[in-house]
Order: structure tokens, then sequence, then C-alpha cells
């Protein structure tokens, strides 16, 4: 199984559930399509839940930046919300941790969105 | 050991799973394979990706071994090569958004010692390093 993921709406903001691997392949692939098809439907505030994402390679960190970049461009938002630690160091080597805005909470991400 | 796989994605996964085989019959420390699992991962998504570009006509040739101070591991693919001093730095300010280019950066990140060589008939070697 590469991925797996749930839609949940909170307000306007749209919670994505991400469970298993981001991966070269698959796992990237699907969560182009996922956020894309949200922007294709006018939802542009989106909010990864990542807490239960067991394995990130590089293509995977670069889907999240590719994620990042296509929302932003359509005037919205895309954050991250409970990283596990490995996610954490990667971000952090590769200094992302100072592009993608990162929540523990999903009430303080959520009230982030305004 | 040695293996040479296709030069498709899945080719990634079959790597990983074939170094931590090896590295638990070595009997190497759970810890160190993290970093291994990383690095063997991505150079070999490396190789079948930007080295022999998919093509299934070329293998990606691996090895894993341990050596006096460590656990090493080549991956070599058989593309045109490529000036390891030519890639941009994913960290730069101005590569930041990028979507790819971290890939050797990991490699770096997670392994003692990394470097790249080209073959006398074709292809570019990595040779990795993880030191027990």
């Amino acid at each position: 199984m590469s991925i797996t993921i749930t839609e949940r709406q909170a307000g306007d903001v749209t919670i994505l559930d991400l469970a298993g691997k981001v991966t070269i392949g698959e796992g990237s692939v699907i969560l182009r399509t996922k956020v894309r098809s949200l922007l294709e439907e006018g939802k542009n505030k989106i909010l990864l839940n990542l807490g239960s994402v067991s394995y990130v390679d590089s293509s995977g960190i670069g889907e999240l930046v590719s994620s990042y970049t296509t929302v932003r461009n359509q005037q919205g938002a895309l954050k991250l919300l409970n990283l596990t630690e490995k996610i954490q160091d990667l971000l952090a080597i590769t200094k992302l941790l100072t592009v993608f805005e990162v929540f523990e909470e999903e009430g303080e991400a959520l009230a982030s969105f305004g | 050991m040695e293996i040479n796989l296709p030069s498709r994605i899945e080719s990634v996964e079959r790597a990983a799973e074939e170094a931590a085989a090896f590295a638990k019959q070595s009997g190497l420390e759970e810890g160190l394979m993290t970093a291994i699992d990383m690095a063997v991962r991505e150079s070999v998504a490396n190789a079948v990706k930007h080295g022999n570009k998919f093509d299934e006509t070329k293998k990606v040739h691996i090895t894993f071994s341990t050596v006096s101070d460590g656990f090493e591991v080549t991956v070599r693919d058989f593309g045109p090569g490529f000036a390891i001093d030519e890639i941009p730095d994913p960290t730069n300010p101005e590569n930041l958004l990028k979507a790819s280019g971290r890939g050797i950066l990991f490699m770096r990140t997670f392994m003692d010692e990394v470097e790249w060589f080209n073959a006398s008939d074709g292809g570019t070697i990595v040779k990795m390093i993880k030191k027990l």
C-alpha cells in the first residue's frame, strides 16, 4: 500500500488525513491528484494531516512543495498538521520548515486559516 | 552481495528490501537501518529516473558489503553521467520551492561518505558508506 487519503471538511477548510507512504511513484501521484481535484472544486484552504504517514522520500517532500505552490498560486493556503519526528527532520534538513506553516493542534491550525 | 534490477520505480522498494535483509544478516545495528534505507531508496530512484531514464534495457547494478569501518552500498546506472558540482543546492532560498533535487542532499545527510565516479565503460557509480 502506498497512501490512503481521507477527506474531512471543517468550515471552509478541507482536512486531508494521509496514511501510509508518500514516495516516488503512486504515493506522490495520489496526493497530487487529490490536491488538484480539491482546487477544481474551489476548495483552496487545505490542511494536510501527516500524523499517520509512515515514510516520506525526497519525491514525497517534492510533492508537498509542489502542492503548496499549486494551492498558493490559486490564492489558497496549504498547511501541515501533526508532523512525525522523521518528517520534521526531513523538513529541517531541506530548510522547508521556513516555508510551511506547521501545527500540532488541529483547532489551532483551523483557526489560522482565518 | 550484488543485484541487478530493472529501471522501474518498483526497483526502489526491492532494493530497500534487499538492503534490509543483507544488513540484518550482517548483524547491523537496527538504528543504522533508517539511514541506509533512505540512502538506498534515493540512490536507486536517481539511477532509475535520472541515470537510466526509465530505459528498461538498462539495469541498475547494486552492491552491499560490510567493510572495515562500516556498511557500503554502491549503485550504478548506465546513463550519460552528470557533474555532481553542477547539481543545485536545494537549500538555497531560490531553490526551496522546486519540486525535485533533494535526493542527493538526503544521501549526503544520512550516510557518512558519499562519492560519485564515472565508470570507464559508461554510467555513474555512487558509493556510500555508513560507519558502524
